[in-house]
Parts: structure tokens; C-alpha cells; sequence
């Protein structure tokens, strides 16, 4: 099986405002936006509040734990750097502090299930160090 | 109650046939020989238009499609607009049409989608949330999104993969009544569905529809226009529209989506309710879509849609609510954005009676809808004929 960071597959596009995001994934902490006026977490990220349309968000530092909301195991992937991996699975992560993202799920060749806890797993894919996310060891 | 009184009717439909590829053919070339269809389908010429509804023109006119439509056509609209609502955007047409009709702006608009398939060229780099939140992580576009869908649907309800592979089943064998359908001549068994090959969990390759080249029109008119024309006015008797988000991650719900709010608005607009609709001309872009709107739909409980749909007597025309009897996109293809508008055109000609081999018993008032992006833009219309 080929190393993830083996792979020639689409990173992401850096910019001013989405920089945070990558950057402290790649340090090893997820940081998402916060509202300081309505106290809503914020994913992904806005120049200002979707929630309440304050000019009042901050970066901050969240737990990495979340639930898997749905996944899919890709075996056909829509770009053929990912092919040599496939089947690989990539899954809905509701964060404990409420937003939704999509992630890479790193499965350790446990079976992914809906409602599976996951955390917070940086992992290098190609030339990014990215947010990925690893299905929690199953405890039964 | 609040009765639409139908103001606004189909007078003219155009499809042109389905082709896996094309060359050398311009969108627009497409879109002036199936306009040109409708047209003379009303029984009207080109100067009797005076509205023109154009879906976005993908990888051709990015800016300026209704003046480079209009001029290309030769045509000199007092109303015209891009309705970009991914799949949804045919049914957009329609009720923005009879709106544009009511506010006096115009009285017969051309309603007009579709796309070549030449060979494509590369991917040009794409700026929205989606890209550059989902595409690094291994996320393929829209087969990854309806797959988290579906994996979501059959984790809440325990459905079976055999509830939805009868979908792409019952479109196929109603594929093979339409000589215009890409599968005609080529049914699928759900077996057959169930044994082709994975493309993302759970969804297998025949449950996703095939894109073919393709372009399908319309021709709204105010309703006293229709009646001097050649068929049987088909009137617009409720619309619903809901948007609610783009990607995936950001879904309010993964088990039930906007057209919900949508037949609800459409359905009341109508007076009617959903047991009093004939025909059920569901978007299908995926199996998953058309078991989360018969469930929207009220015509099940959530999860019910598999056991709904053997009770039905599946989806053929003598089923007890026929669903998709041109194929659905599932069996005649998907001619991009013209997909969705394949189901209205569908409608007109159940409601007229001039389907021929699959022309239902009685069909006198139809569900249509149709669903863009990641399950997130919805448009739902209820058709009826003129008595
Ligand atoms: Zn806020």
C-alpha cells in the first residue's frame, strides 16, 4: 500500500482567510472560528459570523473529538492520484463543539460505523500535513 | 386554501436524444435545434417569444448567457435570466416563467437547458467551499456526497441495498418502453445492480446516473395562449423552492432534504394532496435521491421507502403511482443540467397522452421535482391538464 504522503493528489488552497485552519492542523492543533458575540463555533471559514452576522470571530483551539455522521469507502476516485490507494474512506466528522466537516478517516482495518467516535488525526497526504481524523479503538 | 388559479401553461415541449459523447457541437447549436422543437410543438414561430429562461452554460458562455443566447437565437426578450439550480434548474424555469407571465413582463417564455459532450478538457481550478474543504481529503464530487447521503439513510432506517437497487431496476425496465433512452435495450435486474461494481460505498455504478449530451425546452404560456394551441394545455397548479446549503459537511439534514418544503408548498399552491397525484416524475440522479423523496413526499413514513415501493407495484406505467416511465435519468441519461428538465417534459407528455407504448391509464396531474448540488436545491411543481 502506498504511503499517503506518497500521493500526487489536490492539496489545499491557501489563503488569507483559511490559512489558520491548515496551519495549525499541520502543527498538530485543529483550530476552527469562534463568534465571540453569539458563541457559535464556525466551520469552514467566514470573514464574519454566518450565524449571527457579527464582525466577532477568533481562531481557537478545539477538543479533535468528533462522531462519524456518515462515511464511504472510495473505490473509484474521481482523481487518479488517490487511485493506488483506493479503497480508502473518507467520512462526516461532527465535532464536539457542533460544525460538520469532511475528512480523511484513518480506519487502522477496524469497520467504520455511523455514530463511531473518531479524533483528530494530522496525517501527511502528498506535501500537506492535513486535519484527517481515526476512528476511536473500539472498546467492546 | 390558497389556489394557484392557473394562469400559466405548457404549450410546447423539445428533447433531443441522449448521445454519450458529441463533436464539434456547440451548446448553443443544441439549444437552438430543441428550442426550435418546442417552438413549433406550441404551434407558435420564434418572434411569438418574448421570454427566454436559459441554464447556465457549463465550459462555454460564462458571463452574459442570456444576451449571448438571445442573439444567437435572434431574439429580442422583454424578460430573460440564467436559472442555475444544478438539476433543479429546468423546474426553476417553469415557475419563474409563469411568475415573469403574472408580473406582465412578458407572454410566452422559451425555457431552454442543455450540454454537448465533447471531449472534455482538464479541470480548471475551482474556487468555492467544497474544493477547497472536501477535494483534499479524497472526496470525489457528487458521487462521494450521495454515497454519504445513502450510508446515512440505511444507518438511521436499516434499509437494505436491495430497497435501492430496485429503483435502478424499475428505471431500467422503464427504460426499455423509450427508444430515446440511453439503456433501451439494455434492462438491469437488481441483481445486476447489486453485482456491478462498488464506485463508493454503498452506491454501486448502476445506481449513478450515466452523463450523455442532451438538451430539453419548454414553452410556458399564459393559459388562455395555450388553449389555441395543438395539445392539451398542461397547467403549472403549485411550486415549492428551498436552497439550504452547497456541501455536503454542511447539510441540515442527511435524511431528508429541501424538496420536503418544497411538494408541501407546491402540493398546497395546488389544492391537491399527495395521494390525489397521478404521476410521480422524481429526480434521480442517484438511488438515494428517489427513496429520500418518496419519503419527503409524504407518501411514507422515513425508512418506508423500499416496502412503499413493492406495494406500489414498482415504477412502471401500470404501477399503482407510476414514477419515471421515460427511464427516469437513471435509464435515459443524464444530459447534464438538462437532466432534471427530462422529467417535466416527461410529465407533459404523460398529462397529453402521447408517450405511446408507456402512456399511463389515466394521467391528468403530476408531481415533478427536481434536486441540484448535494441534495440542497430543491424545486417541486405539481402539473395538471386542462379538463
Ligand atoms: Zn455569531
Amino acid at each position: 500500500m502506498t504511503d499517503l504522503s506518497e500521493l500526487k493528489v489536490p492539496g489545499p488552497i491557501f489563503e488569507p482567510l483559511n490559512t489558520p485552519f491548515w496551519d495549525s492542523a499541520a502543527e498538530g492543533v485543529l483550530k476552527i472560528q469562534h463568534c465571540q458575540s453569539c458563541q457559535s463555533h464556525v466551520f469552514y471559514p467566514r470573514p464574519i459570523c454566518p450565524h449571527c452576522w457579527a464582525d466577532a470571530l477568533e481562531w481557537v483551539a478545539v477538543s479533535g473529538q468528533g462522531q462519524l455522521k456518515s462515511y464511504s469507502e472510495i473505490h473509484k476516485p474521481g482523481h487518479p492520484g488517490w487511485a493506488s490507494i483506493a479503497p480508502y474512506v473518507v467520512g462526516l466528522v461532527r465535532l464536539r463543539e457542533g460544525p460538520t466537516l469532511l475528512s480523511h478517516i484513518l480506519t487502522d482495518g477496524q469497520a467504520p460505523r455511523v455514530g463511531a467516535p473518531v479524533d483528530f488525526a494530522p496525517t501527511r497526504i502528498g506535501e500537506n500535513t492535513l486535519p484527517c481524523f481515526r476512528l476511536a479503538k473500539d472498546m467492546t | 386554501m390558497r389556489h394557484l388559479t392557473p394562469r400559466a401553461a405548457i404549450s410546447g415541449i423539445g428533447e433531443l436524444k441522449p448521445q454519450r459523447r458529441t463533436e464539434n457541437v456547440a451548446t448553443m447549436d443544441m439549444l437552438m435545434r430543441v428550442s426550435a422543437e418546442a417552438i413549433a410543438d406550441a404551434g407558435l414561430t420564434a418572434d411569438q417569444v418574448d421570454g427566454l429562461l436559459v441554464g447556465p452554460q457549463v465550459g462555454e458562455t460564462p458571463q452574459h448567457v442570456p444576451a449571448a443566447v438571445s442573439e444567437y437565437f435572434g431574439m429580442m426578450p422583454t424578460m430573460s435570466n440564467v436559472v442555475d439550480l444544478g438539476g433543479a434548474s429546468g423546474h426553476g424555469m417553469i415557475w419563474r416563467a409563469a411568475a415573469a407571465i403574472a408580473a406582465g413582463q412578458c407572454e410566452t417564455v422559451l425555457c431552454v437547458i442543455g450540454n454537448h459532450r465533447n471531449p472534455i478538457p482538464p479541470r480548471a481550478a475551482n474556487r468555492n467551499p467544497a474544493r477547497e474543504f472536501d477535494t483534499p481529503f479524497g472526496a470525489s464530487g457528487a458521487n462521494t456526497s450521495y454515497a454519504l447521503l445513502m450510508q446515512a439513510h440505511m444507518a438511521a432506517y436499516g434499509c437494505t441495498p436491495e430497497d435501492y437497487a430496485q429503483i435502478a431496476a424499475g428505471a431500467r425496465a422503464n427504460a426499455q418502453l423509450n427508444p430515446m433512452a440511453i439503456f433501451y435495450g439494455k434492462p438491469a435486474s437488481v441483481e445486476d445492480v447489486l453485482a456491478s461494481p462498488l464506485v463508493a460505498s454503498p452506491l454501486h455504478l448502476l445506481e449513478i446516473v450515466m452523463p450523455v449530451a442532451g438538451a430539453d425546452a419548454v414553452i410556458v404560456t399564459t393559459a388562455e395562449k395555450a388553449k389555441q394551441g395543438p395539445h392539451r394545455p398542461v397547467h403549472l397548479l403549485g411550486a415549492g423552492e428551498k436552497i439550504t446549503h452547497r456541501a455536503v459537511s454542511q447539510a441540515p439534514n442527511l435524511t431528508s432534504g429541501p424538496l420536503k418544503p418544497s411538494i408541501a408548498r407546491a402540493l398546497d399552491q395546488s389544492g391537491l394532496g399527495i395521494q390525489d397525484v397521478d404521476f410521480l416524475s422524481l429526480y434521480d440522479c442517484y438511488t438515494i435521491m428517489v427513496a429520500a423523496t418518496i419519503e419527503d413526499a409524504g407518501l411514507c413514513q422515513p425508512g418506508q421507502f423500499g416496502a412503499w415501493l413493492r406495494d406500489n407495484g414498482g415504477m412502471g406505467h401500470t404501477a399503482a403511482k407510476p414514477i419515471n416511465t421515460h427511464g427516469g435519468q437513471l435509464g435515459f441519461g443524464q444530459p447534464d443540467l438538462a437532466g432534471g428538465m427530462t422529467h417535466v417534459v416527461e410529465a407533459v407528455r404523460q398529462i397529453r397522452g402521447t408517450t405511446g407504448a408507456r402512456q399511463m391509464k389515466k394521467c391528468d396531474t403530476a408531481l415533478v421535482t427536481g434536486n441540484g448540488a448535494t441534495m440542497s436545491e430543491a424545486v417541486a411543481l405539481i402539473l395538471g391538464g386542462a379538463a
